[in-house]
């Protein structure tokens, strides 16, 4: 009984549920090849997206409302704390498009809400 | 003479273990002075160390399982050539993903962020396993105790949920960052759902053992924890993602689940309370001490985990360090105590090593150092992740003012993991002592 639960549990969780069509323009050929950079050069050891991963550095679902100059200056020559990849130009602009694309998906983390009355929050 | 495998694999678990820790420490000196180490970098060592201290986990459990399934559960191996390969996999894999993470090839996903090629092998080695345990445990007659149960949902399940962690290398759901993150972290709940299924299963093996009594693991009791702790797994991992934006009845069935952990919570502190006058703990005193921490963890981290996944705190406590220390206090707290309990048996009933004065009195204080320790580690991510929930929501400060406000407290943190390291060294080193001397002979 559980079992047949959680398969069609999993389904729904596989489609419907979702089902994000927020940003989806943003998802080029470009963000598709940074999102295979941000796992080659490990960058989830130390950022979060959505809050998952390491937590060295910051969330960086949104870093794009900084805007494209500043997250730019981080890839080129990195920080004390953040190491520089020496990556090409366009290995750059692949992680820019990349994070262009989680920027539109949506906002983490959340932090104008309202809390409900359960322990569940409406975010304004 | 054959030396059996189970101990074989102990022995590798814990160097696993041993050497994650070292990584593990460095990490956080790394974490807290940057600039250290940077020949070595951070982005190198903390997968050195997650990866190894999974290892710990899994081969400590299979280690347990290969020797006790004969030895106690009345089943002879299917194979007792499968194990020995399932081994040499984990080895020659291993190795191999310690060499990729050297030399900064990546390419995988948190937890497995080597190149996903080196998943292939550790199917197989999963497939292996699970053949040598279905085929043997089906031929038992009668009602299977709940730890068979248990260790078969933890092996099935981990072939489930590896493969799930995977899914992402197929276009349909790695092309939509939403769905991606949901899966990725749905495949992580349920995969830590499945590990502990193969540590709880332990942990009910070596209490019936100990106490040497078959009733408490046919208990309807034991038999509710294993189904919550099964729902858990099929559908508690969404208290992981709260704030990734899927859809509303994903997140609120989370919630509930998340909150049946509440039930598990009763019947621990209950069987905690039952288990304290237990007149057998003396013959088995290293595995009854390890159960009884273990119990005392798992009541701070049932309590942590039930307040973080009320979603209004959740949003405070999510992406900081009071998730770690969630992941640590029951990785390390319940989860290593437990599989150490299981060390000492196995290791006292294969060996019949008898520990020395000395080694005795390493084992009893490291035991106490490492405990300690892992309270003053723990407390200190809990302080530093709500200093920076606090700070973040309040928007005012950058993100490195904020790092460097929690800054003095992670250098604790940082030393506490040192003090952590050498308790355990001190608890681990005769174990591994015991374990070589048996080899050798
Ligand atoms: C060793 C840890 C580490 C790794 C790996 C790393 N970063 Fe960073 N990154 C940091 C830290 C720490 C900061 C914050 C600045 C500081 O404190 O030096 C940062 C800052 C940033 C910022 C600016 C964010 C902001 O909101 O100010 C961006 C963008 C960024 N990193 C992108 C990346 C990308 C893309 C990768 C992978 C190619 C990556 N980082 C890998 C540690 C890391």
């Amino acid at each position: 009984m559980l079992v047949v639960f959680n398969i069609l549990y999993s389904s729904l969780v596989y489609t419907i549920g979702t089902d994000n069509t927020k940003g989806e323009s943003f998802y080029t050929e470009n963000a598709k090849r940074g999102q295979l950079l941000y796992q080659k050069y490990n960058c989830t050891a130390c950022h979060q997206l959505y809050g998952l991963g390491g937590y060295m550095g910051p969330d960086l679902t949104n870093v794009m409302a900084k805007g494209e100059p500043y997250t730019k200056v981080f890839l080129q020559y990195g920080t004390q704390r953040m190491p520089n990849f020496h990556m090409q130009e366009d290995e750059i602009n692949s992680l820019i498009a990349f994070l262009k694309y989680a920027d539109k998906t949506g906002t983490s983390p959340i932090k104008h809400f309202d809390v409900n009355r359960d322990g569940t929050i409406t975010p304004k | 003479m054959k030396k059996e495998i189970g101990i074989i694999f102990i022995a590798l678990a814990m160097i696993s273990l041993l050497t994650g820790m070292f990584f593990g420490t460095v990490s956080a000196l790394q974490f807290v002075f940057p600039g250290f180490l940077n020949d070595f970098p951070f982005v190198k060592v903390r997968p050195l160390h997650v990866s190894l201290v999974i290892a710990w986990i899994f081969l400590s459990a299979i280690g347990g399982i290969y020797y006790y399934l004969p030895k106690y559960c009345g089943v002879k191996l299917f194979s007792d050539k499968l194990p020995r390969i399932h081994f040499w996999i984990f080895v020659i894999t291993g190795l191999l993903i310690l060499i990729c993470y050297v030399m900064g090839k990546f390419g995988g996903r948190e937890y497995w962020e080597f190149p996903p090629i080196l998943s292939v092998p550790i199917f197989v080695s999963w497939i292996l396993f699970g053949i040598n345990y279905f085929k043997s445990v089906f031929k038992k007659a009668g009602q299977w105790p709940v730890y068979l149960w248990m260790w078969a949902t933890g092996i099935v399940f981990f072939f489930i949920t590896f493969s799930e962690a995977h899914l992402w290398l197929l276009p349909y759901f790695r092309e939509n960052l939403i769905r991606d993150l949901t899966i990725q972290w749905k495949a992580y709940g349920a995969l830590v759902g499945s590990w502990n299924m193969l540590v709880y299963g332990t942990a009910l093996f070596v209490m019936t053992r100990v106490k040497g009594d078959e009733t408490a693991a046919h208990s309807k009791l034991a038999f509710l924890m294993y189904f919550l702790g099964f729902a858990n797994l099929l559908f508690g991992w969404a208290h992981h993602i709260y704030i990734v934006p899927s859809a509303l009845w994903i997140r609120i069935f989370a919630y509930f689940m998340s909150m049946t952990e509440l039930l598990i919570l009763g019947k621990i502190i209950w069987n905690w309370r039952k288990s304290l006058d237990e007149a057998k703990k003396d013959f088995h005193i290293l595995s009854y001490r390890f159960i009884v921490s273990a119990d005392f963890w798992v009541f701070l981290n049932l309590s942590l985990a039930v307040i973080i996944s009320v979603p209004a705190i959740n949003v405070f406590t999510h992406g900081t360090h009071i998730t770690v220390a969630h992941a640590m206090g029951s990785t390390i707290g319940i989860n290593s105590m437990i599989l150490l309990a299981s060390c000492f048996f196995l290791i006292k009933d294969i060996t019949q090593y008898e520990f020395s004065g000395m080694e005795a009195k390493s084992i009893k204080i490291g035991f106490w150092i490492f405990n300690f320790f892992l309270m003053v580690f723990w407390v200190c991510l809990l302080v530093a992740g709500a200093e920076k929930g606090a700070m973040v929501m309040e928007d005012k400060l950058a993100f490195q003012q904020i790092m460097a406000n929690i800054n003095p407290i992670l250098i604790v943190f940082a030393f506490s993991g040192i003090g952590l390291f050498i308790g355990l060294l001190m608890v681990v080193l005769p174990a591994l002592k015991a374990i070589f001397s048996y080899l050798k002979k």
